[in-house]
């Protein structure tokens, strides 16, 4: 697969480490109690179609991205930057 | 001898080479299938279950029959298809799959046997009793059936792999890939033509038709030599593109040198990776075969594969050159070989065309609405059984070709989700939607297969690429080309008695089939399952769709209802060596070494992996005869005097900004920002679920510059987890991180005269415990001026310090201090001595932080600050982990004769050893030498509270139990005076 960089430009995806679903940016804030912790460490969509999911760019500049891709057909719809993303749900 | 003129070999030089140890001779430019029918072998091989002789049916990759092992020694590869292995001079090959001679094969008595042998008789018949199928009954199946054998030896050759890129991957070729690449080509695209053959064109060098005039052949080797002139155009024979891949990536194996006796110097074969905008699937068609009763004999094969014998290499095929040749097709595409042979002068007995109205092209006799419905010859075809009008003839015959329409290779196109659709005009199935994107198919592929059509396909096919690719076409005028006779009937098999096979690799027969469908096996997948059918090397490239169409037959099925066939890479077999692409053995990883290494080597140590790190784990002196003479030594030096000890394979993470401090705060349990500047503090980090995974210490060097030492099998995944934390969960924090693990050299010195030691070389810097207490750290220079960090921290509970200095200097610095100490009985020791100081001192490590620990567990559950938020920390409290009692404890055997094994449960005394009363168990122990007996440290529940208490050891795998007393995990110095000092 090639996993358009939006810094870099299309990189192989064996330079990724790949990591799942980016509701992993949404940790919630520490008084949300445990039961909104027990979602967010052991529940992940798992969608077959579009996803949205983190890739670690280990083997280039360590960006963390938020890839779009359709799990289906590997088609990939877009690729940013998790801090952009993490900044604009914050 | 059916060698005749003509043929694309260079009969000028000779080429000698051994079939089971008889001497025979060929040509450049011959495959070994060719060179045998040239010297009237047809037999070689036996079959895959019933062992009946066979020879080869195809002249091309798709052959199911004739598979031997080619070479010996080493080199020795089974499997391999004569009909696609090149000549070379002193070709060794031997046939399989049978006992005693290949005439003779003792296993053929399996054939006799052979009711007992249907689909599913082994999931029928071995299923008891139970015990006796890993023992006899697989054992045996497996070495009477099969294929060929492994050397068992490390193979002596090269392997590379390499990457490529172009607009336009041409697969195949043949007529329509080289019309494509022409193309392609003249327009100026970047153009990779890819082709399994060693020669480039095709079905053109086998059909024997014209081009503008002159022989297909001739022009196939214009179109190559105008393409391998191009800048632009790539030429890769003797690679088979095997599968398409994400966004336009594809694998291919370049076989290099396997054309060669021996590689000599060359690599054998390469893997590449090619990355393609565009690609063009001209990967040809395969012919199908029409089962009838015995159609497996040697002398039996595919029309077309007995056309390009004779158009190729000019050879008919017969054990004799006055051996009758028939032909049975179900379409015209039969009767074009057969008026070939004739016009050579082969005698022809005729074609054999259940169609009424069968055409004939000349020189040979048709029997229309005629169908072959038996043969004979034990070893080779001599007679086959004609039936026409209800009446049956057997006719002599030393060579039948059967035809029965072609399938196009879809293969690639069904990579991904494509689905081949059934055609009923082609009578196959075409490429259909949901393929690789981006891939093209052309001529026969696309169901194209005459040659006109094929050129002017590929010709469409580019122009198709190009406007893709915003490429301006050039004009490519398509030479003319005679269009063939190409009607066909369908029809699939020869009804009657008898075996009839359908998938001569795995002895699949129409009645297997027919049992499967009374069976219920009904679906194509089980049908493949139950029979076998389509799988072994060859995946049924001449089986599935014939087997298919007989399933919808006895279902009353239409064939796109009943199922379709699609494939998944490889397109054909990969060597497992080429798919390492050479990294074996040394170079199947990265090895790390530390900058002590080589120094570590001349004192003569004794290595372990850590990891992707080679670690000294002892250094031997003269005299001593087992490692635990050493490492006793080791350790005691460090107690007693010092120890040196290279610790530079820990991970080492720069963190610095304004927010550094609160961004430790957050990803260690304990606080992190209250650190002052010049201390260290040992951190503890847990996973978000609150279980413990890496502690290690974190040094403030400066108002907003930290250095965190993580363990040395994680230090990726923290760096890791560290900059998700920075970049995903809090971005607004200004902090930035970097590996420094390699960029500094990192020495533990260690023992009561360490303190001395350092300071022979610490350029002026003051080491007194006043000035620079425990836990303390600090940029200083030492050696007379290079620069260094010191953090005064101990892992073995000793006085201590480690010392970090550019990694370059990091031999010297080891040289300089064992220099400078050996007064003070300065010695190196290794990861073993390293863990046993560890685990005297109560320490934990891998083998406490296994995943499953909290905090608690480890004895440090006040350093989870309640005040802060930190990963892990939520839900850390939760209920049943909060609550684990189980604590961190030292056990000490109770005799102090007896060993400690970790691993081992813990028990209260008289409590039945089982899940139920189990109490934890022992995470690590070693040989004191300080308290001269086994020691152990372990989790155990209400450790806490237990101190003095006896507990069992239960290691039932080993049958034993020890009593163990519960100790404090430290068993040096617990009061922790000593790293004090």
């Amino acid at each position: 697969m090639l996993i358009p960089h939006p810094l870099l430009g299309l990189r192989d995806a064996q330079e990724f480490t790949y990591l799942g679903d980016a509701a992993l940016i949404g940790r919630p804030a520490p008084e949300a109690g445990e039961a909104a912790f027990c979602d967010y460490v052991f529940l992940r969509d798992n969608p077959a179609g579009i996803h949205r999911e983190l890739w670690f760019h280990e083997q280039g500049d360590r960006s963390w991205l938020v890839v779009t891709r359709n799990t289906l057909t590997h088609e990939i719809l877009g690729a940013e930057l998790a801090t952009d993303v993490a900044r604009r749900s914050a | 001898m059916t060698r005749i003129d003509g043929g694309l070999t260079d009969r000028g030089t000779t080429l000698g080479f051994r079939f089971n140890g008889r001497a025979y001779a060929g040509h450049p430019g011959d495959t070994l299938a060719s060179a045998l029918l040239a010297n009237g072998v047809q037999l070689m091989g036996r079959g895959f279950k019933y062992h009946r002789p066979r020879g080869a049916i195809s002249a091309g990759s798709e052959e199911p029959n004739a598979l031997v092992t080619l070479r010996s020694g080493a080199r020795a590869e089974p499997n391999t298809r004569a009909t696609v292995a090149e000549l070379f001079d002193g070709l060794e090959a031997r046939s399989q799959n049978h006992a005693g001679p290949l005439e003779r094969d003792l296993l053929a008595v399996n054939d006799l046997l052979s009711p007992f042998f249907a689909a599913g008789f082994y999931y029928k018949t071995f299923m008891w009793p139970k015990a006796f199928w890993e023992k006899l009954y697989e054992p045996a199946i497996r070495k009477a059936a099969g294929l060929g054998a492994l050397s068992g030896l490390p193979d002596p050759d090269a392997y590379d792999r390499g990457y490529r890129h172009c607009d336009l991957l041409v697969i195949g070729g043949g007529a329509a890939g080289l019309a494509a690449a022409l193309a392609a080509g003249r327009a100026g695209a970047e153009v990779i033509l890819a082709d399994e053959d060693f020669r480039l064109g095709g079905r053109l060098l086998a059909e024997g038709g014209r081009i503008g005039g002159r022989p297909a052949a001739d022009w196939a080797a214009e179109a190559a030599a105008e393409l391998a002139a191009m800048p632009n155009v790539r030429l890769m024979t003797r690679t088979t593109v095997f599968g398409a891949y994400d966004h336009g990536i594809f694998g291919a194996v370049e076989r290099v040198a396997d054309h060669l006796a021996a590689p000599g110097g060359k690599v054998r074969q390469t893997l590449w990776r090619i990355t393609a905008k565009r690609s063009i699937l001209a990967a040809g068609a395969t012919e199908r075969h029409i089962p009838f009763r015995d159609n497996d004999r040697p002398g039996i094969m595919l029309s077309g594969a007995i056309r390009a014998y004779l158009n190729r290499w000019g050879v008919t095929g017969q054990r004799q050159a006055a051996d009758p040749v028939a032909i049975f097709a179900n379409g015209d595409d039969g009767h074009r070989t057969a008026a070939q042979l004739a016009a050579r002068g082969v005698p022809v007995l005729g074609v054999i065309d259940p169609r009424a109205d069968a055409p004939n092209l000349g020189g040979y006799e048709t029997f229309a609405g005629a169908m072959v419905t038996g043969t004979k010859g034990r070893l080779g075809l001599t007679a086959i059984e004609v039936m026409r009008n209800g009446r049956a003839e057997w006719l002599s015959c030393g060579l039948l070709g059967v035809s029965g329409g072609w399938n196009p290779n879809v293969h690639l196109a069904s990579h991904h989700r494509g689905r081949p659709v059934w055609d009923e005009d082609h009578l196959a199935f075409l490429p259909g939607e949901g393929g690789p994107a981006g891939l093209i198919p052309a001529g026969a592929a696309a169901g194209q297969g005459g040659t006109a059509e094929a050129l002017a396909d590929g010709l469409r096919a580019a122009g198709q690429a190009l406007g893709d690719l915003g490429i301006a076409p050039a004009p490519v005028e398509l030479p003319a080309a005679e269009a063939e006779p190409a009607r066909q009937e369908a029809f699939w098999h020869v009804p009657g008695k008898g075996r009839a096979w359908v998938d001569f690799q795995n002895d699949v027969t129409v009645k297997d089939i027919a049992l499967a469908h009374r069976e219920n096996m009904r679906p194509v997948e089980h049908l493949k399952r139950w029979t076998t059918l389509g799988m072994a090397t060859d995946q049924g490239k001449t089986a599935n769709v014939t087997a298919l169409a007989v399933m919808a037959e006895l279902t009353g099925k239409a064939i796109p209802e009943t199922g379709t066939t699609i494939f998944r890479p490889p397109y054909t077999g990969v060597s497992l060596s080429v798919l390492g692409g050479g990294d074996t053995g040394k170079a199947f990883r990265p090895t790390r070494l530390t900058p002590t290494h080589a120094w570590a080597e001349a004192q003569g140590a004794a290595f372990v992996e850590v990891g992707p790190w080679m670690r000294a784990q002892y250094f031997p002196r003269p005299g001593e005869t087992h490692w635990r003479e050493s490492v006793d030594r080791e350790a005691q030096a460090v107690r007693a005097a010092v120890g040196l000890c290279d610790v530079t394979t820990l991970g080492k993470i720069d963190v610095q900004g304004a927010d550094a401090g609160e961004f430790l705060n957050r990803v260690y349990a304990n606080m992190m920002g209250t650190l002052p500047v010049g201390k260290v503090r040992y951190g503890l980090m847990l996973r978000e679920d609150g279980h413990a995974y890496d502690d290690g210490t974190c040094a403030r060097l400066g108002e907003a510059h930290y250095v965190v030492t993580t363990t040395t099998a994680n230090a990726g995944t923290v760096f890791r987890n560290m900059e998700f934390a920075r970049q995903c969960l809090w971005p607004e924090l200004d902090v930035q991180l970097i590996s420094t693990t390699d960029a500094w050299a990192q020495i533990a010195v260690a023992g009561p005269k360490s303190r001395e030691l350092l300071s022979r070389i610490a350029d002026g810097f003051d080491l007194s415990n006043e000035a620079f207490p425990f836990m303390a750290c600090a940029a200083l220079t030492v050696c007379g001026g290079l620069r260094a960090r010191l953090f005064r921290i101990s892992f073995s509970g000793e006085l201590a310090y480690e010392i970090a200095v550019p990694a370059r200097y990091g031999q010297a610095l080891m040289e300089r201090l064992m220099a400078l100490g050996a007064d003070l009985g300065a010695t190196p020791y290794g990861t073993e001595a390293l863990g046993v100081l560890r685990i005297e001192k109560g320490h934990a490590a891998g083998a406490e932080l296994n995943g499953q620990t909290t905090a608690a567990m480890l004895g440090l559950g006040r350093m989870v600050s309640q005040k802060k938020d930190a990963i892990g920390a939520v839900m850390s409290r939760r209920e049943g982990v909060a609550q684990d009692t189980r604590r961190l404890v030292g056990l000490a055997p109770a005799d102090p004769a007896r060993k400690v094994v970790p691993g081992s449960h813990l028990f209260a005394p008289g409590a039945p050893e089982d899940t139920a009363h189990d109490q934890g168990w022992i995470t690590s122990a070693c040989f004191s030498p300080h308290a001269g007996h086994m020691i152990g440290l372990g989790f155990l529940e209400n450790g806490a509270s237990r101190l003095g208490e006896t507990v069992i050891a239960a290691n039932p795998l080993e049958g034993e139990r020890v009593e163990l007393r519960v100790v404090s995990a430290h068993f040096v110095d617990p009061e922790g005076g000593r790293l004090r000092d």
